[in-house]
């Protein structure tokens, strides 16, 4: 143990010139265990579970995608547009789920930016200095979280539009498009969602991320609309084809072209940014003073 | 053991805290003191591993924090009583901080009981008063049960009761072997709570000592002595026999003699040979905060100045005086007068308190708020400052004086309390 330098040698106590060993220790009596995910897992539970704007947005969420999906349904039915040919009933969830998608972004955002908007942050990393483990444990609970909500919502809108559309000429979709619908689509949500966890957390402010995030989605369509000449086409296209919208309805098997993400493509998009985008987070949190 | 060597961090080009290194030892409570602006806050962050150092290293026991193993089992710390997500009830917020450590969940109501929030333990941490954040930020603190402790202004907005609780908190914390550092601004509060001090001004370490050499080595002790105000040439008379011995005599602005170098015995002996009557010879301690005042006096970045309201002042009513400027506003190298006694009694016994006997509140049982201990503020507010008098803002008296040990021993003039004492 080296001395402190102080600037004032004349006034060093009598306790400082006690050996150094001899320091008083006091010792808990509650027993110390060894942390690992598995505590900020449930730690991060507790912390979802606990504040209403979980409730808030994920019940938004499931009022969007249960009620614009059987508005759409009841629409469709009373209509004299049929849905002969080869249309998929399952399509008509994709209004509900475009909508409802704001509020899985908005409570991704939430989940990281809030803790840095209220100052929560700075508690949390004093508790864990892992700071990894902070990111890693929020993402695997919102994700799960998300597809949960997601997965129900979906099932049930999907559900009841096939049972109201029993009596049109739709037809009857077929397993593998239960499952993109359902399950596909919910992957797509929780991962979307998990981006702007990710976006949260490198922007530190949740107005800020929520507004990029709405912008990711929007911003494609709306600029292609615009593009009129003839030498952006190709941009245009494609601003169109990867739009998140137009990737969201790859699921549905109603893409607005032709070219572009087909089948599972959209799942593998999004899982590839989310992925760098959380590597760039975690580095990123590595390393910044929080 | 809270270790610094070395300790800089930089925010672009200005330095928050530079070449910073001291030793927090176990077994006492450590004060932090230093102007706003100093670094306190930067530098308890680094000691968290919050913030990354620009140059030199912190330990706790040895370790870098982010390297401790379950390191809020070590080190608990109130860094910021607002540092709660306002949403969540006061127990999820300490539940989610338990379950992060894998301390058992019922240790969150054992703290809440400590803290005194089991009443409001459901309720939203957003509607909680500064003084309950303060109290849920305390329990943050020692959910873990640790060695270590760091709060940082733990008294902000706390009722007296929260304030006695907590200096006592401190003291038992520290009797029970751990390291407890405390960054404060409430200097009677410190030199209460206080066993050593670490002040920095700028970012710079200023000093590093117990308090009580803290007290003296920047603060110069004096002597005052009174001699009858009818005679002015007795006082004449004891100036030149006093300069003659070796000592330093300064004026008072009320005809008092304030004099260094010599020592009691020796000014009375003075005063008897020159055949001086003496109405008042009295020593005089400076408190703790002139003792910083003049220390960080040159290391506060943010100064305040007269209030000038240039061009928007009514001219005044003819025959009106402008008013008399209260002492400390916009003066350069103004420091704290001396604690304040009750008016017109400079002969008070120094060995009585005189304030009606308010004793020393830190005698209660540690670590149990209130128990049985008779309100020791109960006795100064009755007596305070101004009581009943016409005006309560006339007497520059920081309220919490009476309760200060110094002030209570040694009496002083009261004529003080309301000039600045930049002649010393």
């Amino acid at each position: 143990m080296s001395t402190p330098q102080s600037p004032m040698p004349q006034a060093a106590p009598t306790w400082q010139a006690a050996p150094g060993s001899a320091f008083p220790s006091y010792t808990s009596p509650i027993p110390v265990v060894r942390t690992h995910l598995g505590h900020a897992l449930a730690s991060e539970w507790t912390k979802i579970k606990s504040v209403r704007s979980t409730m808030w947005t994920l019940g938004v969420f499931v009022l969007l995608v249960i009620g614009i999906g059987l508005l759409t349904g009841a629409v469709v039915v009373n209509s004299s547009a049929d849905l002969s040919g080869n249309e998929n009933p399952l399509a008509l969830g994709f209004f509900g789920l475009l909508l409802g998608s704001i509020c899985v972004m908005t409570l991704g955002v939430l989940t990281t930016a809030s803790e840095y908007g209220t100052g929560m942050i700075r508690t949390t990393m004093t508790a864990c200095p892992s700071r990894g483990r902070v990111l890693a444990a929020k993402a695997i609970v919102f994700f799960l979280v998300a597809f949960t909500v997601s997965l129900v919502s979906t099932a049930l809108v999907a559900l009841a539009q096939t049972a109201m559309l029993d009596g049109t000429h739709a037809r009857q979709p077929t397993g593998a498009e239960w499952f993109k619908a359902t399950v596909g689509v919910s992957l797509y949500m929780a991962l979307l969602g998990l981006l702007s966890l990710v976006i949260g957390s490198v922007l530190r402010h949740s107005a800020g991320a929520i507004t990029i995030m709405i912008g990711v989605v929007l911003a494609p369509l709306v600029i292609a609309l615009f593009m009129f000449a003839r030498s952006l086409e190709k941009v245009r296209q494609a601003l169109f084809e990867y739009s998140i919208p137009n990737q969201l309805s790859v699921f549905y098997s109603n893409s607005l072209s032709q070219s572009g993400p087909s089948g599972w493509d959209p799942l593998w998009i999004i899982l590839g940014t989310t992925a760098v985008a959380f590597a760039g987070a975690w580095a990123l949190l590595q390393k910044r003073d929080v | 053991m809270i270790e610094a060597v070395g300790l800089t961090k930089r925010y672009g080009d200005k330095t928050a805290v530079y070449n910073l290194s001291f030793q927090v030892r176990p077994g006492a409570v450590t004060g932090f003191l230093g102007p706003n602006g100093s670094g306190k806050s930067t530098t308890m962050r680094m000691i968290l591993g919050l913030d990354n150092p620009t140059a030199g290293t912190v330990t706790i026991g040895g370790y870098p924090y982010r390297r401790l193993p379950n390191a809020p089992r070590q080190v608990g710390a109130l860094l910021d009583a607002k540092a709660v997500h306002g949403g969540r009830s006061a127990r999820n917020h300490l539940l989610c901080l338990a379950q992060l450590s894998g301390i058992p969940a019922r240790r969150v109501d054992e703290v809440l009981g400590v803290v005194g929030l089991q009443g409001v333990a459901k309720k939203r941490s957003k509607g909680f008063s500064l003084g309950m954040g303060q109290r849920l930020g305390i329990a943050a603190a020692l959910l873990g049960d640790p060695q270590v402790l760091l709060f940082d202004e733990p008294v902000n907005g706390l009722d007296p009761e929260g304030i006695l609780w907590v200096r006592n908190l401190m003291k038992a914390l520290a009797a029970e072997g751990r390291t407890v550092f405390v960054s404060s601004h409430l200097m009677s509060e410190m030199a209460l709570t206080a066993d050593h001090l670490i002040v920095i001004g700028r970012g710079q370490l200023l000093a590093d000592m117990s308090v009580t050499d803290f007290i003296s080595a920047n603060s110069a002790d004096f002597a005052r002595v009174r001699t009858p105000d009818a005679e002015p040439q007795l006082r004449e008379k004891l100036t030149a026999a006093l300069t003659e011995a070796g000592g330093h005599v300064l004026p008072e602005q009320d005809g008092a003699l304030r004099v260094t170098g010599l020592p009691l015995p020796r000014i009375s002996d003075l005063a008897h040979e020159a055949d001086v009557r003496l109405w008042e010879l009295s020593p005089h301690q400076a408190s703790l905060e002139e003792a910083y005042m003049r220390m960080t006096q040159g290391a506060v970045d943010y100064r305040s100045t007269t209030d000038q309201k240039a061009g928007l002042m009514q001219p005044l009513p003819p025959g009106a005086q402008p008013p008399v400027p209260v002492p400390g506003q916009g003066q350069p190298g103004w420091y704290a007068p001396p604690p304040p006694q009750q008016g017109g009694q400079p002969f008070a016994p120094p060995q009585g308190p005189p304030q009606g006997a308010p004793g020393q509140p830190a005698a209660g049982p540690y670590g149990a708020p209130g128990a049985g201990a008779p309100n020791p503020y109960g006795a100064p507010a009755a007596g305070g400052p101004g009581a009943g008098g016409p005006n309560p803002y006339a007497q520059a008296a920081p309220p919490s004086a009476p309760a200060e040990p110094t002030s209570a021993a040694e009496p002083t003039s009261a004529a003080d309390s309301t000039k600045p004492e930049d002649a010393r």
